[in-house]
């Protein structure tokens, strides 16, 4: 008997070794932290990274001398999405650097080019990114700081991802002195679309409807507020945008004029409890699933929290703190029923000479909301566009649904970061998500919306 | 050329060395005749040296100095003088035991030479003292007959050698491990183990009352306490282990087992709330990679050279080996997997497994108790050890921080993993004497044993010598 246990205990030990080669050597090997991946950079040229229409994002140029640059024919457009290599690694370079520096060529070339002391061309990775969105992304922000995020839903590729100010990845040598400066507080080398963590504003009102929802499962219809321009509780009191007063409104209503008033008086009926534990759920205080370095999103309201947190918090002002790919995320899961789709960057990888060498595909994340509770949030968002802040959006080629928002950022400033998060469908497309943050700017109608617009007008009309 | 030449020898490393580990499990086959398994001794011994080879073209190729090929030449004769002692004053010993740890021996040569030359040559020399020193051991096991009456002294030694490590010892990595005497360094608790073994052995081969359980139990905990508080928590696990699988087998009684075993979870949990170092070691097996700048580091680090190794290694000298701290001794394997391949580690876990059941097979064989529980409490050393190492640098269980006998750096470790091959292999002889002794019985108990290798494969060596 004592055999047989041993034999099995070995037995599991050596299937898990097999198994941790098969399946999870990947992800080790990826870690930045393994400087292994300088081993390879010695026997093989940095491979190519290309756009899913074609254009070239990436390249290693080797003159006659035989030195290598790396070159970035798309400079700032893509700077914070494709990263950089040469001062460390970051963005795409990073991520894929296992898959650059690999070479799937044909073995019998690999051992002439290895007598022949010559290195192999390293495999090609191509992208989900879409270079037409990605550029009329990035003219869209003009002169701008935030980001623009866009990915598809129902499968979770991104298509476009900007963040302003921006770097020259062909000049991040020369730079970094003046991009790591101690006085230099512009962020260049943040993604903010995916670090960037912003006051979510009334895009927030998403997250309180739908606990709204799940705490009134049966008679949230019924629900009746009358709007006078502002709310007040204790010694809190919230204005409505402009101090305009909304009148008598349903819950529909009430998220189409993003009322701050019903609001904040909502956000106090609420059971913090369960409100905590559901944004816990959606994502916030929780590593996003992407393969890219990104910060996580925190909601801060406890149990017992006093009036005005809460009325704050309920309008997405308060301490609460959201990256743009959440916010992008959350609004694909109601797009796609309720169900979210890890994002993911990486279509495939493929060696020197077009050879696939690895297929990526959608990956589920979960189920985030019930698709009854997502067709109202889609329903409300819709009806946002409809009669509500986002109405320049409406049109006759193609249905949006989304919601805006502006973040006050600053106590001495009326200064606001305006934002707007939304999806559009169009027979015979797939749908994307457009999530825009516009830093210091105003209002969400005002900025953010009309960035989403020229966006969802090149993927839809163009 | 360099580059062709590392290459090449690694593809030819790991196809030595799979037909070496095929070969290892083939000698196990149920009908053989001597003149085949005779051939299967010499076919490994030819791989052996192949793979040897093949190892230091690879090094010779990589560091061009000749000092390489001197030390590839003394391994070559340390090797040769080996088997050729064994063969010769043990006749009847187990070949296949021999083979099994002149190659691992070899396999720890190459790793470490890479690793540190200087380090690979003292363990060179102290393998050859080890050597000496242990080969007169299957003769005085077969000989010397009061060992079974040592009860106490064995206890005594076992005792008071790690109670003067708890007190006296020096701390290397958060643990009581090593005695500093006349400037030399030694880890008792390795030598431990095996007197550990003999006074387990002593107190239950004949009687096994409750009193006297309770008596070995007493003592045996005592063992682990006193390891337990020294931090040295892969020794205690090893003695626990070995404790509950001998107490197991003297007994025949499955409450003994899984009453230790429940014990010993609770025990695990206690140890768990209390200590922070053993927190520590879980949380770094649970989720290395967030915490890689403190407890994580090793074991992530291990994880990125047996990953980025792959199924056949980078090559010789074409890894970072050295970037994972204590890779001489406890992370052997993971330098040995960057290396030399994924294929290859398998097949020296797989080699050592063999070892493992060669024990055990021994046994299964012994008629006389005391003998029998010696080759079982020896064999689960090894075995358990061999998991406890293996499965800590691939994160299969939390680090314990344990050697890889006989492969790892470390004189103590060498020495001590050499004696319990030696005391197996004065068991071998031995079980070869109880055959002669006794020709009429032996027929009965050739047919008991025929019976049962149908069953298990691994007795008909042993019942080939008999």
């Amino acid at each position: 008997m004592v055999t047989y246990t041993f034999l099995a205990v070995f037995l599991c030990l050596m299937g898990y070794v097999t198994y941790f080669e098969f399946a999870l050597s990947e992800q080790f090997i990826n870690n930045p932290y393994n400087k292994r991946q300088e081993l390879f950079t010695q026997k093989v040229i940095r491979g190519e990274i290309y756009s899913a229409d074609g254009v070239t994002l990436a390249e290693t140029i080797v003159d006659a001398e035989e030195n290598e640059v790396r070159r970035y024919p798309c400079a700032r457009i893509f700077s914070h999405i494709v990263g950089y290599s040469g001062h460390g690694t970051a963005g795409l370079e990073a991520t894929a650097n296992f898959s650059l520096l690999r070479s799937n060529i044909f073995y019998g070339e690999k051992v002439v080019s290895d007598l022949q002391g010559e290195k192999s061309p390293g495999d090609s990775v191509y992208t989900t990114l879409n270079y037409e969105l990605q550029l009329q992304a990035f003219d869209a922000l003009g002169h701008y700081d935030g980001a623009v995020v866009v990915l598809e839903p129902q499968t979770g590729r991104l298509l476009a991802m900007v963040s302003k100010p921006d770097f020259d990845p062909n000049t991040i040598g020369e730079d970094w002195e003046e991009l790591v400066d101690e006085d230099n507080d512009r962020s260049e080398l943040l993604n903010r679309a995916t670090q960037g963590r912003y006051p979510p504003g009334s895009t927030f009102k998403i997250f309180t409807t739908l606990e709204y929802l799940r705490e009134h499962p049966e008679d949230y219809t019924d629900y009746r507020f009358s709007c006078s321009g502002e709310y007040t509780e204790g010694h809190k009191t919230i204005h409505c945008y402009n101090n305009a007063r909304h009148g008598s409104e349903d819950l529909k209503e009430a998220f189409a004029n993003s009322c701050n008033s019903a609001y904040s008086s909502i956000g106090l009926e609420l059971d913090l409890a369960q409100f905590h534990a559901m944004c816990e759920s959606m994502l916030f205080d929780t590593d996003l699933p992407v393969a890219i370095e990104s910060s996580k999103s925190s909601f801060v309201l406890e149990e017992g929290a006093d009036t005005s947190a809460v009325m704050e918090t309920a309008i997405g002002q308060g301490q609460t703190l959201v990256t743009p790919l959440h916010v992008a995320l959350i609004t694909g899961a109601i797009a796609n029923d309720g169900v979210l789709m890890s994002p993911y960057v990486i279509d495939h990888v493929s060696d020197d000479r077009g050879v696939l060498v690895e297929q990526y595909t959608g990956k589920e994340y979960g189920r985030l909301m019930s698709s009854e509770e997502a067709a109202v949030l889609k329903e409300y968002m819709g009806y946002v566009i409809e009669a509500g802040t986002g109405r320049q959006l409406s049109n006759d080629r193609y249905e949006v649904y989304g919601k805006t928002g502006s973040a006050e950022f600053s106590t001495s400033s009326k200064a606001s970061h305006s934002w707007f998060t939304g999806f559009a469908h169009q027979d015979g497309k797939p749908d994307i998500v457009v999530t825009v943050i516009v830093e210091d700017s105003g209002v969400g109608s005002e900025y953010a919306v009309p960035i989403a617009q020229e966006i969802f007008d090149a993927y839809y009309i163009e | 050329m360099t580059n062709l030449i590392v290459e090449l020898t690694k593809y030819l490393m790991i196809f030595f060395f799979a037909l070496y580990t095929y070969e290892g499990f083939s000698a196990f086959r149920a009908k053989l005749s001597e003149k085949k398994r005779s051939r299967i001794y010499h076919r490994q011994l030819l791989l052996m040296y192949l793979i040897h080879l093949s190892a230091y073209l690879a090094v010779y190729a990589v560091t061009e100095d000749v000092k390489m090929v001197l030390f590839y030449l003394f391994q070559v004769l340390f090797t040769v003088i080996v088997m050729s002692c064994y063969h010769l004053l043990y006749e009847n010993g187990s070949k296949l035991l021999v083979n099994h740890m002149c190659m691992l021996l070899l396999i720890g040569f190459i790793i470490l030479t890479r690793l540190s030359f200087e380090d690979a040559v003292r363990q060179y020399v102290i393998a050859a003292g080890a050597f000496v020193l242990t080969l007169p051991v299957p003769y005085l096991v077969r000989s010397v007959g009061f060992m079974r009456r040592l009860t106490w002294l064995y206890a005594a030694v076992g005792l008071l050698g790690l109670l003067a490590v708890q007190l006296f010892g020096a701390t290397s990595h958060g643990a009581k491990l090593s005695l500093k005497i006349a400037g030399i360094s030694f880890q008792p608790s390795e030598f431990i183990k095996l007197v550990f073994v003999f006074f387990v052995a002593c107190m239950l081969y004949e009687r096994t009352d409750f009193l006297r359980v309770c008596l070995a139990t007493a003592v045996a905990a005592a063992h682990v306490l006193i390891l337990v508080l020294s931090r040295d928590l892969g020794g205690a696990l090893i003695f626990f282990i070995t404790y509950v699988v001998m107490l197991y087998v003297a007994t025949k009684q499955l409450f003994y087992f899984a009453g230790g075993l429940l014990s010993g979870s609770i025990a695990a949990v206690i140890a768990y709330n209390l200590f922070s170092h053993v927190q520590i070691r879980v949380l770094a097996w649970r989720d290395p990679l967030s915490v890689i700048d403190n407890e994580g580091y090793q074991i992530s680090q291990s994880l990125f050279a047996i990953g980025t190794g792959g199924w056949f290694g980078m090559g010789l000298y074409q890894g970072m080996p050295n970037r994972i701290p204590v890779v001489k001794e406890d992370f052997i394997f993971s330098a040995i997997a960057e290396e030399l391949g994924g294929i290859f580690a398998l097949c020296l876990l797989m080699v050592c497994m063999c070892c493992f059941f060669l024990f055990l097979n021994m046994a299964m064989q012994m008629k006389d108790q005391f003998y029998k529980l010696i080759a079982l409490g020896l064999g689960v050393v090894y075995g358990f050890q061999v998991f406890l190492t293996v499965g800590g640098v691939t994160r299969f269980i939390p680090s314990t921080g344990v050697t890889l006998p006989l492969v790892s750096y470390g004189g103590s470790s060498l020495l001590a993993s050499m004696m319990m091959f030696a005391i197996v292999q004065g068991l071998y002889v031995m079980r070869q004497d109880e055959g002669n002794a006794d020709g009429s019985k032996n027929k009965k108990t050739g047919a008991k044993e025929k019976r049962k290798s149908g069953k298990t494969g691994f007795d008909s060596q042993v019942e080939k010598i008999s």
